[in-house]
C-alpha cells in the first residue's frame, strides 16, 4: 500500500480498540518471567557452549602478538577466536569500527578474541589468560582539543543558512550568546547484548536482542561475507535498546564466528562493564547558540554550532536538528561539524540530535526570556511557526506546540512561579520552576506484516518488528482487532523474526506509527480477500463482532477463513508527504527542583508534560513510554556522564555503580497529558511517534527549575552538586 | 574468576587458622563485595573459607553498658535493632543511606568495615592501580578522581573508603575485637583498624595474616542528637561525596563529627571538636586541616563545610 495522500476516514477511526487504554497482551509473559530473551534460548540451542569476548586493553594500536596457548589449556576450552583464525571477514557499511579487531585496534574494549568453554565460568576464566601485546598508538580523546577545524559532517542539512544571520543577530537589540557541553551518555538498557549461535551446514541462526531484523540479517551478511538468506535472525523479546540495539555488535558476530568454530551453538553476552567501551555511545557535544530578539519578544536572529567526535568514517551527533524547526525567525544559521576522535563508536541512542540538542536551545531560549523579561512560556508561544522556517512554503502536517504549553502551564501552576531566581523556599530546598518546549521529528518507514484468521476466527499477526520494551505487540494486536473487528484475546501477534514481513522495526520513534500502518495494510489485503472469497464488495464490507457483513449477509469470521484459513500480506510505504510538510511531535514540560541550600545537591519535586504525537494508539503504552523518556531527562540533566579519561582514551566509570541513571527516589510523580489530536499526512493510523519525545526538552526544563531555584546557571551538563556549588551563595 | 577451594570453619579460631594455614586464602562472609571482585579478578583468592555459619550473629549488651555486634551480623539487622536505633542512631542512619535493600541483606558488620575502595581504576584491570597491582601506578592520581580523596592521601593512592557504616561507628569509639590464628583474641580501635595508603596502598587495615574480626563493640551510649548526613549525586544507590557523622550535645563531652568521603578510612579529628561554638567554619577548617585536593575534587572542602552547617542547623532544630 503506498500513502501518498492524506488518510480520509477509515476503520481506525472507529476507536472500538484502538486508542483504548490496554495493558500489555505480553505482561503477564514478563511479570512471570516467562518471555524467553536471548540469553535464556536453552530450548533451541541445546548442548550450546559459552563465548566470553576478551575486549582490547589499549584504545588505539596494533596488537602485536596474541598469545592462546595458556587459555587454550584451560580447562573445558573448546575453541578461541581471533583475528588471526577468524576466516575473511568484511565490515558492515552499518559499522564505523569493525566487530573483531585485529591487528588494528580501534577503540578500547573492541573484542580482540572470544573464548569457548563447557561452562561460563571456565570461558570467564580462560578469557583472562589471553595474553595480548599492543603497540599503542597516540590517540585522540578530547572533544574540546579536536574541535578546531572539525569539518561540516557528511548528510543533508549539516550547514543550512537562510537571511542574514550575521547581520539580523548584530542588529537585534536582545541577545544570547552562549556555549553548552553534553557529556557522552550510555544506553544502560536493562538487558545487556546477548546471542546464541547456532549453524546448520552454512545456515546461522542468531537468537539475539536487536531492534532492527533485517538490517541485523544485512550486517551479519556483510560482516560474514555470506548471504543473507543463509542467516536466520530471531528476536522476538528486548529489554531495551534506546539505539543501542540498531545494529548487531560484537556479541551477535563474535557468537557466530565461535559457533563456527566450536562446531556447536555458542552462547555470549556482554558483560556489564564490557558494554559502555565495546559497544555504541551518544557523543558529547559542544554546542554554541546565538539567538537575537526584537524588544517584544520575536526571534530576528538564530544561530545553532555544534560539535561532536567519532572514529573515522562515523557520524555526527545532529544537535542542530530542532533548531531548523521548532521556532519562527527570519534569519537563520545551523552548523554541524565533526571531529575525528578515537573513543568507542559514536551512535544514536534515544532521540539522537533532538536529546542533546534541545538540552541546549532550551536554556538558551530561558536566557533570552530573562533578558527580555519576558515569561519564558510566553517567549516560546510567540515564536511559534505553523511552517518550515527554512522553507516557508512547507508547511507543518499539525502542530499544537501551543496548546501544550498553555494547557501544561494551566494544569502545573505555573503562575505561581517567581521571575526572579532564588525566591521559593521550602526548609532546607530552594524550590524552582522550569519549563521547555519538546519536540522530536516523525519519521516514517516501509512496514510489513502478514495477517491470517485460521478457522477457529483467531487472527494471527507476524511481522518482524520488534518490541524493546515499548508496547509493540499490544498495539499491533489492536490494530489488527480492529481491523478484523474481533476482541483483542482474538489476536495472537508473532514479532522479531526475519522469516516474517520485513518492518520499520524500531527506532527513531518511527515503530509505533509505521509497523501498526504496515498491519493496517495487511489487514486491507485481508478484508478484501475475505470478501471476495464470500462475493462480498471489499469497500462495503464491514468487519464487527466476529462477522463479516455485507447488505443483509453476515458470515462468522471463522466460516469465512475456512479450515484452510486465509491471508492477508502487504508493505505500507510512505510516498512525499514528509517531504511537502514537516512531520514531527511536539510537547511541554514543566518541572519543579529542588536544591539544597547547604549542599547544592538536586532533586526534582515535580515533572509534568503535554504532549501533541497524533492519534495515541494505546495511552497505557505511550504514557509509559514517555514517562520513561523524561525519567532520562532527569539523568540527562543532573547525573549521566561517561567520564573520558583523555590520557587512556576510554570511559572509566564503565558500570551501573559510577555510570548513574536515576534511581525510583529521584523521579517524582510525573503528570502526562496527551492531546486528543489526528495527523493525517503520517498514515492511515493518524499516529506519531512518541517513544523519544518525552526526553526531548526534559533535560533543559529541569536545568532552568534549576536556575529558577537558585540563580546559578550551569551550561555544562550534567548539574552536578559542585557545579551548583561555585555559584551558590553562601549560608 | 579463578577457580578455588572452598571450606566451612567450624569456630573463629579454626578459621583464622585455616586462612593463615592456606596460602592465597580468604574469608567469605556476606560475599557482596568479595565475589563481585574476584568475577572481575582484582581477587583472585585460591582458596575461601566459609565464616557464615560460625554464629557470631547477635547484638549482646555488654558489662560497660554497651552494645557487642557479632561478625556476622547482617547491616539490615543492625539497622533495625532497637537498641542500635534508640541509643545509637547515628549508626542506624549510616547502614540504611548505604547500598541496597538486598546488598544491606546480605552484608555483614565485619566485611561492611573490610569492603575495598570504588576507585574506577582499581575497578578495571587493564589500567596500573597500586592497591590492585603493587608498583604499577596510581592511575587515579591525574585521571578522574572527582570522587576521590583529599585527606592522608599519598603519591601511591588517593582512594577513598566507601563504607558509610564505618564512618558511624568513627563517631561512635567502636572497637574491633578479633581473633588470631593462634586463638588469642585482640581489641583495635575503630581509629586504628583502616590505615592510610602510604607508599603500601594494599595494607589496609590493622589485621594481620589470618587475623578474623569477631565482633565490634560500641561503649555506653553517649545520648546527643545522632545525625547521618550523606552528600551524594543520586538520591540513593550511590556512595558519598561526603558524609558526616554528627553526635551533638552528648551526655558528657564535646559533639563528635566523623567524615566519610575524604580519606582511604573514616575521618575523624578530635581537636575539631573542640571547635563547635566556632560552627562549621572552625570546625572544617580544623578536620580538613593539611588537605590536598586535585583540579576535580577540591570542591570537597568547601561541601564539608556547608554540609556541617546544614548538620549543626538540623541539630539546632531537633
Amino acid at each position: 500500500m503506498k500513502f501518498e495522500t492524506p488518510a480520509g476516514t477509515n476503520p481506525i477511526d472507529q476507536r472500538r480498540v484502538i486508542g483504548k487504554p490496554t495493558p500489555r497482551i505480553d505482561g503477564p509473559l514478563k511479570v512471570t518471567g516467562t518471555a524467553p530473551y536471548a540469553f535464556e534460548r536453552n530450548d533451541v540451542a541445546p548442548g550450546h557452549a559459552y563465548g566470553v569476548i576478551v575486549g582490547s586493553a589499549v584504545a588505539k594500536g596494533r596488537i602485536a602478538r596474541i598469545d592462546t596457548a595458556d587459555a587454550a589449556r584451560a580447562p573445558g576450552v573448546i575453541a578461541i577466536v581471533t583475528h588471526e583464525n577468524a576466516g575473511k571477514l568484511g565490515k558492515a557499511k552499518a559499522h564505523t569500527a569493525t566487530m573483531l579487531a585485529g591487528p588494528m585496534v580501534e577503540h578500547y574494549d573492541q573484542a580482540v578474541a572470544i573464548v569457548v568453554a563447557e561452562t561460563f565460568e571456565q570461558a570467564r576464566d580462560a578469557a583472562k589468560r589471553v595474553r595480548v601485546d599492543y603497540a599503542r598508538a597516540k590517540g585522540r580523546y578530547d572533544l574540546a582539543a579536536a574541535k578546531a577545524g572539525a569539518p561540516i559532517a557528511p548528510g543533508d542539512k549539516m550547514k543550512t543558512a537562510v537571511g542574514d544571520f550575521a547581520r539580523a543577530f548584530a542588529a537585534a537589540p536582545v541577545t544570547v550568546d552562549a556555549t553548552y557541553t553534553t557529556p557522552d551518555q550510555s544506553h544502560t538498557m536493562m538487558e545487556p547484548h546477548a546471542t546464541i549461535a547456532a549453524w546448520d551446514g552454512d545456515t546461522v541462526t542468531l537468537w539475539t536482542s536487536n531492534q532492527m531484523i533485517a538490517w541485523a540479517v544485512r550486517d551479519m551478511s556483510e560482516t560474514l561475507l555470506i548471504p543473507k538468506e543463509k542467516i536466520r535472525v530471531v528476536s522476538p523479546y528486548v529489554g531495551g535498546g534506546f539505539g543501542g540495539k540498531l545494529w548487531v555488535r560484537s556479541d551477535a558476530v563474535m557468537a557466530a564466528l565461535a559457533a563456527r568454530a566450536a562446531k556447536r551453538p555458542v552462547k555470549v553476552a556482554l558483560a556489564r562493564a564490557q558494554i559502555m567501551n565495546n559497544t555504541t555511545h551518544r557523543p558529547a557535544t559542544i554546542q554554541r547558540i546565538r539567538l537575537g530578539a526584537d524588544r517584544t519578544g520575536k526571534i530576528t536572529a538564530i544561530a545553532h554550532q555544534t560539535w561532536s567526535g567519532d572514529l573515522p568514517g562515523g557520524g555526527p551527533e545532529t544537535a542542530a536538528n530542532q533548531t531548523q524547526l521548532l521556532y519562527a525567525g527570519a534569519n537563520r544559521l545551523t552548523e554541524t561539524r565533526l571531529a575525528v576522535l578515537d573513543l568507542p563508536e559514536a551512535n544514536a541512542m534515544r532521540a539522537p540530535g533532538e536529546a542533546p540538542g534541545m538540552m541546549a536551545l532550551e536554556v538558551a531560549m530561558d536566557e533570552l526570556a530573562e533578558k527580555l523579561g519576558m515569561d519564558p512560556v510566553r517567549l516560546r508561544i510567540l515564536n511559534d511557526t505553523q511552517v518550515d522556517p527554512e522553507k516557508p512554503e512547507r508547511p507543518f502536517s499539525d502542530r499544537h506546540l501551543v496548546r501544550c504549553l498553555e494547557e501544561g502551564a494551566q494544569r502545573f501552576g505555573w503562575a505561581r512561579r517567581s521571575a526572579t531566581p532564588g525566591k521559593m523556599r521550602d526548609g532546607r530546598w530552594l524550590v524552582g520552576m522550569g519549563v521547555a518546549a519538546a519536540f522530536r521529528n516523525n519519521m516514517n518507514m516501509k512496514s510489513g506484516a502478514r495477517v491470517g484468521v485460521d478457522r477457529k476466527g483467531m487472527v494471527t499477526v507476524a511481522t518482524d518488528m520488534t518490541d524493546i520494551g515499548t508496547g509493540s505487540y499490544t498495539i499491533i494486536a489492536q490494530t489488527a482487532a480492529e481491523m478484523m473487528g474481533v476482541p483483542l484475546d482474538k489476536v495472537i501477534v508473532l514479532l522479531g523474526d526475519s522469516r516474517f514481513p520485513e518492518s520499520a522495526g524500531s527506532g527513531g520513534q518511527w515503530g509505533g506509527n509505521s509497523s501498526t500502518a504496515g498491519v493496517y495494510a495487511a489487514c486491507v489485503d485481508l478484508r478484501r480477500r475475505i470478501a471476495q472469497k464470500l462475493g462480498f464488495d471489499a469497500d462495503r464490507a464491514t468487519f464487527a463482532d466476529g462477522k463479516v457483513s455485507d447488505g443483509g449477509r453476515s458470515v462468522d469470521l471463522a466460516k469465512a477463513a475456512g479450515d484452510d484459513g486465509i491471508s492477508g500480506e502487504d508493505t505500507i510505504e510512505f510516498g512525499r508527504l514528509n517531504d511537502d510538510y514537516a512531520q514531527a511531535t511536539f510537547g511541554a514540560h514543566f518541572v519543579e527542583a529542588g536544591v539544597d541550600a547547604h549542599t547544592g545537591e538536586i532533586r526534582v519535586r515535580r515533572m509534568s508534560g503535554v504532549y501533541d504525537a497524533g492519534r495515541i494508539l494505546n495511552p497505557v503504552s505511550a504514557r509509559s513510554q514517555v514517562i520513561g523518556g523524561m525519567s532520562m531527562g532527569i539523568g540527562a540533566a543532573l547525573m549521566e556522564d561517561a567520564v573520558v579519561d583523555p590520557r587512556f582514551g576510554y570511559f572509566v566509570n564503565h558500570d551501573l555503580a559510577e555510570y548513574h541513571v536515576p534511581v525510583h527516589l529521584d523521579v517524582p510523580h510525573q503528570e502526562v497529558v496527551f492531546l486528543d489530536t489526528l495527523d493525517d499526512k503520517t498514515s492511515p493510523m493518524k499516529a506519531k511517534g512518541v517513544g523519544e519525545l518525552g526526553m526531548c526538552g526534559a533535560a533543559a526544563a529541569v536545568a532552568n527549575a534549576v536556575y529558577n531555584a537558585c540563580g546559578v546557571r550551569i551550561r555544562d551538563y550534567p548539574l552536578t552538586l559542585d557545579k551548583v556549588l561555585k555559584g551558590l551563595a553562601r549560608v | 574468576m579463578k577457580p578455588f577451594t572452598y571450606e566451612r570453619a567450624a569456630s573463629p579460631a579454626a578459621a583464622a587458622a585455616a586462612v593463615a594455614r592456606t596460602p592465597g586464602a580468604k574469608f567469605v562472609a556476606g560475599g557482596t563485595n568479595l565475589l563481585d571482585l574476584m568475577k572481575l579478578q582484582i581477587e583472585t583468592p585460591r582458596h575461601l573459607v566459609d565464616v557464615n555459619r560460625l554464629g557470631l550473629d547477635t547484638i549482646e549488651p555488654t558489662a560497660e553498658g554497651g552494645i557487642r555486634i557479632g561478625a556476622l551480623v547482617r547491616n539490615t539487622a543492625l539497622a533495625a535493632d532497637a537498641r542500635v536505633r534508640r541509643d545509637y542512631g547515628v549508626l542506624s542512619r549510616a547502614l540504611v543511606s548505604g547500598a541496597s535493600g538486598q546488598l544491606r541483606n546480605k552484608a555483614t558488620t565485619a566485611g561492611n568495615l573490610l569492603q575495598r575502595t570504588r576507585c574506577p581504576y582499581f575497578y578495571d584491570t587493564n589500567q596500573p592501580c597500586n592497591k590492585r597491582q603493587p608498583g604499577s601506578g596510581c592511575a587515579a592520581i591525574g585521571g578522574f578522581n572527582r570522587n576521590l580523596a583529599i585527606l592522608g592521601t599519598s603519591k601511591d593512592c588517593i582512594a577513598t573508603h566507601p563504607s558509610d557504616m564505618a564512618v558511624a561507628m568513627r563517631a561512635l569509639d567502636a572497637t574491633v575485637e578479633t581473633v588470631m590464628p593462634n586463638g588469642q583474641t585482640r581489641r583495635i580501635a575503630i581509629a586504628d583498624f583502616h590505615r592510610l595508603p602510604g607508599s603500601t596502598p594494599w595494607v589496609e587495615t590493622a589485621l594481620v595474616a589470618g587475623e578474623m574480626i569477631t565482633a565490634v563493640t560500641l561503649p555506653a551510649p553517649v545520648g546527643g542528637t545522632h545525625i547521618y548526613r550523606k552528600v551524594r549525586d543520586r538520591s540513593s544507590y550511590a556512595f558519598a561525596t561526603i558524609s558526616v557523622a554528627a553526635v551533638l550535645r552528648p551526655t558528657n563531652g564535646t559533639a563528635r563529627f566523623a567524615f566519610g568521603g575524604l580519606a582511604h578510612k573514616p575521618w575523624r579529628v578530635e581537636a575539631a571538636e573542640t571547635r563547635v561554638d566556632g560552627g562549621a567554619k572552625a570546625i572544617a577548617a580544623a578536620a580538613l586541616a593539611g588537605a590536598q585536593t586535585t583540579d576535580q575534587n577540591g570542591f570537597k572542602i568547601p561541601l564539608v563545610e556547608r554540609t556541617l552547617a546544614s548538620v549543626l542547623a538540623e541539630g539546632a532544630a531537633a
